[in-house]
């Protein structure tokens, strides 16, 4: 975590982690399912050339506060403070899984706040002939093999850091999954169908082509909704958490949306 | 002490291959080893027993809530005690409970136990249980993160539709309206006994000593596995100051009982391998969804019984053994004095004025299920009824109308079909 700076803002007035590292025009960042237990060689690649800023959503690693967020409207006031709180005005955004609807919704209801969005295998939409994975129904120990190409890298991701201990750590990470299931059980449909065509911006989606959890056949319906500029592209290799199991090819398909 | 006639209301006729062949005994069990027939001679049955519990003179019967669930056939727990309202006049009713936040709004659970209330004279005892994750998060799609809280509001809706003698609006969290005027409203005032079945986890206890509700612990594992959690329970109420009164307690424990313990061995082998193989064979994708346990229960490491249960299953293919049943107490077999003096030193051991008997459990047919009841209510129960009474009032039971006051439910002859 070389050179990565930490601070907070405050959202219903709970303290929420941000890291930040790089130089240049600001890229934001929100981090999928499980949030961000450490800093990853995704955000080091896009640190090259941006400077990168990642917020914590409440309830993920470094950032509390998600049992106040009793629905969606909630869940977007707590987006929308915590982006504005760090300084996203009319700048570029990412967002991953959980926090790619995030960043969807926000760019729906707030068009000004973004210049471009990148969106990688997003939640918030439903497709009947194939519903998203049930994240929290799992056989013990099966989900790293459904959420990473790689199960050892969502292992290595999520493992106790050396200095928390690990029934601690445990008690972090099942908030995390906790705070996902919050917004999206059961089925992970916020509606945001409703609200893509208010998403003006453009708009570059990734998906992992060996995505367990939502089909890369959602990446099509996100491409239709959206009423601005869409570019969809498939990280060969990769699982649900793209940026995970492969973080040059997504941080070279990022760097090049927002070039 | 108060004994109490509890039925699960299994499905009898799961498969004998049922744990090699099927996933989960709840949430998607297999819809095809449903037969509505079977069901129909089941219910009627199952509610036989209740209804002769209530004769042999057992204190209480009582019924759960399940959904999706092949051992216990109970969505609504309250239908049935509608039912045995009709046709019992003494026993205590006692329903154990309803999930509150599976109820929108939780004025239906209000409506309908102030109805079984007034039909029964004032014999109901009004459990409320949060609910197994199985059951809310998963058959019910409750969101697990925001269960206790809806939980805990729908609570306090309840309460106060019961004893507020007014129109009233209610502004809660999860539940909105502008008119709260329930009718009926309940016999018993301020409003019936309420009861807790829980785990064990230490903000449910203090809330029931806050509230003077009842705690109830309902193991599947017997009296040795129940101990913990009781004395548990017994250390947080000294703590609060609270009196070591039994009837703050319940306790629930499956029971065989035969002239002789040869005979009670040879007749309850089959329906207590059938309830701890097939019954509890859970898939253990459904028993820990996150935010269902409060992160202090998470920091005691404690585990539901059914969490455990799976997981051993998933430990050791074969899953319970008879060995296990006897041995370890799930299930107290023996000759009623053997029973008897069991079923004592339990109650004085976990020091529980409440105890509930499964006396029907697993395949247990009708025949052996009143057999096993009889036996009880004649030769057990006298020796276990006087027990705490002298010591202690058990001041959380139903108080029924007087006798003379009580409505008795009329009965006609069916007409003859030929008619």
């Amino acid at each position: 975590m070389s050179g990565v700076r930490e601070r907070s803002v405050i959202v219903n007035g709970e303290p929420c982690r941000i890291w930040e590292k790089g130089r240049g025009d600001p890229v934001f960042y929100l981090a999928g399912i499980a949030g961000l237990p450490r800093w990853t060689p995704f955000l080091d690649r896009l640190a090259e050339t941006r400077r990168v800023v990642v917020p914590s959503l409440p309830g993920f690693p470094g950032a509390g506060g998600h049992d106040r967020l009793d629905g969606l409207i909630d869940w977007i006031a707590a987006t929308l403070d915590l982006l504005e709180g760090v300084g996203l005005a009319g700048g570029d955004l990412v967002g991953a899984s959980i926090g790619g609807a995030l960043a969807a919704e926000v760019a729906a209801v707030s068009p000004a706040l973004i210049h471009r969005l990148v969106l990688i295998a997003p939640f918030g939409l439903y497709d009947r002939q194939s519903p998203p994975l049930d994240l929290w129904a799992q056989r013990p120990g099966s989900l790293p093999g459904l959420l990473c190409a790689d199960p050892t890298t969502f292992a290595a991701f999520t493992a106790p850091p050396e200095d928390v201990a690990p029934a601690e750590w445990s008690i972090v990470m099942t908030r995390a999954s906790e705070a996902a299931a919050r917004l999206l059980w059961p089925l992970g449909d916020t509606r945001l169908e409703r609200r893509l065509h208010r998403i003006r911006c453009d708009t570059t989606i990734l998906w992992g082509g060996e995505d367990k959890v939502l089909s890369p056949r959602y990446a099509e319906r996100f491409a239709a909704g959206i009423a601005g500029k869409t570019r969809l592209l498939l990280i060969p290799g990769a699982g649900h958490l793209a940026d995970l199991d492969a973080p040059a090819a997504t941080a070279e398909a990022v760097a090049e949306a927002l070039r | 002490m108060k004994l109490m006639w509890f039925h699960l209301m299994p499905y009898t006729k799961l498969p004998e291959d049922f744990r090699e062949r099927h996933n989960s005994v709840w949430v998607d069990i297999d819809r095809n080893l449903f037969d509505p027939a079977i069901a129909h001679r089941l219910y009627n049955e199952f509610m036989d027993e209740l209804e002769y519990a209530a004769s042999a003179g057992f204190d209480a019967i009582c019924v759960n809530e399940h959904h999706a669930n092949g051992y216990g056939l109970m969505p609504s727990p309250n239908l049935i005690a509608a039912a045995l309202a009709r046709r019992t006049s003494d026993a205590a009713l006692c329903i154990l409970g309803n999930s509150l936040a599976l109820y929108n709004p939780p004025t239906r659970v209000a409506e309908e136990m102030a109805m079984i209330d007034c039909i029964s004279g004032g014999r109901l005892i009004a459990g409320f249980p949060v609910g197994t994750p199985m059951d809310t998060c998963y058959a019910y799609g409750q969101n697990p993160s925001q269960l206790r809280a809806r939980y805990h509001e729908a609570h306090d809706l309840i309460v106060e539709a019961w004893t507020r003698r007014e129109t009233f609006s209610f502004n809660g969290r999860f539940n909105q309206l502008r008119y709260v005027n329930i009718w009926p409203h309940p016999l018993q005032k301020p409003h019936p006994p309420i009861w807790i079945p829980g785990g064990g986890s230490i903000e449910t206890w203090q809330w029931c000593a806050e509230m003077d509700y009842v705690y109830c612990y309902l193991s599947y594992f017997g009296y040795q596995a129940g101990r913990e959690t009781m004395m548990g329970f017994w250390n947080e109420m000294a703590r609060l100051g609270k009196d070591r009164n039994p009837f703050r307690a319940g306790f629930l424990q499956f029971v065989g009982v035969a002239e002789t313990r040869e005979e009670a061995l040879k007749l309850y082998k089959e329906p207590a391998e059938y309830f701890y193989g097939r019954c509890l064979h859970v898939d253990p994708r459904y028993v820990n969804p996150p935010g269902y346990a409060s992160e202090a229960t998470q920091r005691a490491k404690i585990q539901s019984q059914v969490a455990l249960a799976s997981a051993r299953a998933q430990t050791f293919a074969g899953g319970t053994t008879w060995d296990d049943i006897i041995n370890k107490g799930y299930v107290i077999i023996g000759s009623p004095d053997e029973v008897a003096d069991k079923l004592r030193e339990v109650a004085r051991d976990l020091n529980v004025g409440h105890l509930m008997l499964l006396l029907q459990f697993g395949n247990m047919n009708r025949d052996l299920a009143l057999y096993n009841t009889q036996l009880f209510a004649e030769k057990v129960r006298p020796q276990l009824r006087d027990l705490f009474d002298d010591a202690w009032e058990d001041r959380w039971w139903p108080k029924p109308l007087p006798r003379t006051e009580r409505a008795a439910p009329r009965h006609w002859p069916a007409r003859q079909a030929a008619e």
